[in-house]
């Protein structure tokens, strides 16, 4: 098994009521809980839009990132997978694509086998 | 929490809580900043979303909510983004730091938020704006409803439903309406229109021909909450209000009753009283018991003890008519409704003689398009023999339903009749 990180990108749910928003969370928790009961899901993080960019031999620091909001990195999960096909195949289980999200499938390199 | 599924979110939860924040914010930044207000809920909505779906659902969602509303509240305050026109006691509390922050704290008690509810449910239901903006700004604002979960809720379009809330923010500028709580001399007046609102909510939700069950089944839900705001405040726990509760129990206590398996609704007459909802129907006679004090009696004490006839008796043809007959008659005098009218009709009908309903129905102007109307005629038609002009009302009722249950019951009752006697 290799650890595999989803990226979550994008993903508007503002245009939704609140009661589809909530049905669209609890699309997510299922979607973590079946990670979860296979053994798949290792952690997650989710991120606050915003922040900082530094970028140069200067160093300069601009506020952003300033992604449109549709490229916006939402937050990430480690998961288990055995190869990518594997893991591509779970990540298409995400509930955002309806609202126009992406995910970004990337392995996570072993630092032994480097 | 242990009883309940930790990856399940209570249901209606962000519905619910927005309507609450939504709320509690108008009161921090003033009613003339409505919009403003709406904002600040569907940001603090939005975080949660981008945080709980990645992170799960936190202990305690609602705290983590109004953690995030209260921060995005002193944000609005700091920015000097409140409106003049909101309380007095709250502008001076904002004017410092050091008090602006216990201040917000404290509009997220509980009994403070039911109280800013109870303000915006009063400025919602503001005599000075039209009763269907009313009900669209009531949905939007208190029960966290999209423009298009009402328009689709009201089987409209959602310009529609825009045009409508579009008029009730004129109103609310133009009559500079606050989210204040009514005057003891002008509370009664107030108090009319906003339950007047919940009967037109509920009964849009019941008497609807939606084809959404669910759909229904939340107005009336919605109706109901707005209503048991009401009783658990003191002020405006009167028993006008207790009446309208009575008599959305005995109503809602029959929907599992009421539709067939194609959503169609069955007549009192032919539901399984089985499938009544008992605890609701309790729960109808406490209200009605409850409402007995004072000396008003409104069309909703008189429209609950006609539901609470209907719902503790035994079965149709045991229903105390005469009762009810005596109900509508003084219904009839506080209510010009021809549906009324027909309601008495039916209820002199049974207690008296077919004879008498029938003379009552003729009488009846402007109901020659309804279906319950000749279907009436035909039953007291058909109870004295009349078999050939049974048939033609019998007809005439079914060429006007739509309802697939009332359509099979009229075939069978035509049939009925076409066959000799054995």
């Amino acid at each position: 098994m290799e650890k595999y990180m989803f990226i979550f990108i994008g993903g508007d749910p503002s245009h939704l009521s609140p009661e589809a928003q909530q049905a669209h969370m609890q699309k997510w928790f299922a979607w973590v809980e079946k990670l979860t009961n296979e053994k798949r899901y290792v952690s997650g993080e989710a991120l606050l839009p915003g922040g900082k960019t530094i970028k140069g031999s200067k160093k300069a620091v601009t506020d952003g990132p300033f992604a449109e909001g549709k490229e916006v990195v939402g937050g990430f999960f480690v998961v288990t997978a055995k190869d990518l096909n594997e893991a591509t195949e779970m990540a298409k289980a995400c509930p955002d694509y309806e609202l126009g999200g992406i995910v970004e499938v990337r392995e996570v390199m072993k630092f032994d086998a480097a | 929490m242990l009883e309940q599924d930790v990856n399940q979110l209570a249901g209606h939860l962000f519905r619910h809580e927005s309507g609450k924040m939504a709320a509690v914010l108008t009161r921090i930044v003033g009613l003339q900043n409505l919009d403003l207000a709406q904002d600040l809920v569907q940001d603090t909505l939005l975080k949660a979303i981008n945080t709980w779906k990645i992170k799960g659902i936190p202990e305690n969602p609602s705290a983590w909510l109004y953690t995030v509303a209260k921060r995005k509240a002193l944000d609005a305050i700091r920015q000097k983004k409140i409106h003049h026109q909101i309380e007095s006691d709250l502008a001076k509390a904002f004017q410092s730091e050091w008090t602006m922050a216990p201040a917000v704290q404290h509009l997220f008690f509980e009994h403070e938020i039911e109280d800013s509810q109870l303000r915006m449910m009063f400025a919602c239901c503001h005599p000075a704006i039209p009763y269907e903006s009313q009900i669209a700004l009531t949905l939007k604002t208190l029960c966290g409803l999209s423009v298009s979960e009402i328009a689709h809720s009201f089987l409209t379009n959602e310009e529609t439903i825009t045009k409508r809330l579009y008029r009730a923010r004129e109103r609310i500028r133009e009559d500079k309406i606050d989210l204040e709580i009514p005057s003891p001399q002008t509370l009664m007046l107030h108090l009319e229109t906003v339950l007047h609102t919940i009967y037109l909510l509920f009964t849009q939700g019941y008497n609807s021909s939606h084809p959404d069950q669910l759909i229904r089944h939340d107005l009336c839900e919605e109706a109901m909450r707005l209503c048991l705001l009401l009783i658990k405040k003191t002020m405006t726990n009167i028993p006008t209000v207790r009446a309208l509760m009575a008599l959305m129990c005995f109503q809602a206590s029959r929907s599992d009753a009421r539709l067939d398996g194609n959503g169609s609704i069955i007549l009192l007459q032919y539901q399984n009283r089985v499938l009544w909802n008992r605890p609701l129907i309790e729960k109808g006679n406490e209200y009605i018991n409850a409402s007995a004090a004072g000396e008003e009696i409104s069309e909703y004490h008189l429209e609950a003890a006609i539901a609470a006839c209907h719902a503790n008796a035994p079965s149709f043809e045991a229903t105390n008519w005469k009762r009810i007959f005596r109900l509508y008659e003084l219904l009839s005098k506080i209510k010009s409704d021809p549906i009324v009218e027909l309601n008495k009709a039916i209820a002199l009908g049974f207690s008296e003689s077919p004879q008498k309903g029938i003379e009552s129905l003729c009488a009846i102007k402007g109901l020659a398009d309804n279906s319950i109307y000749h279907a009436a005629m035909g039953d007291f038609l058909q109870q004295i023999s009349k078999t050939l002009q049974a048939k033609k009302h019998y007809q005439l009722a079914l060429d006007l339903t739509k309802s697939k249950s009332e359509i099979e019951l009229l075939q069978k009752k035509i049939n009925a009749l076409a066959s000799p006697i054995p």
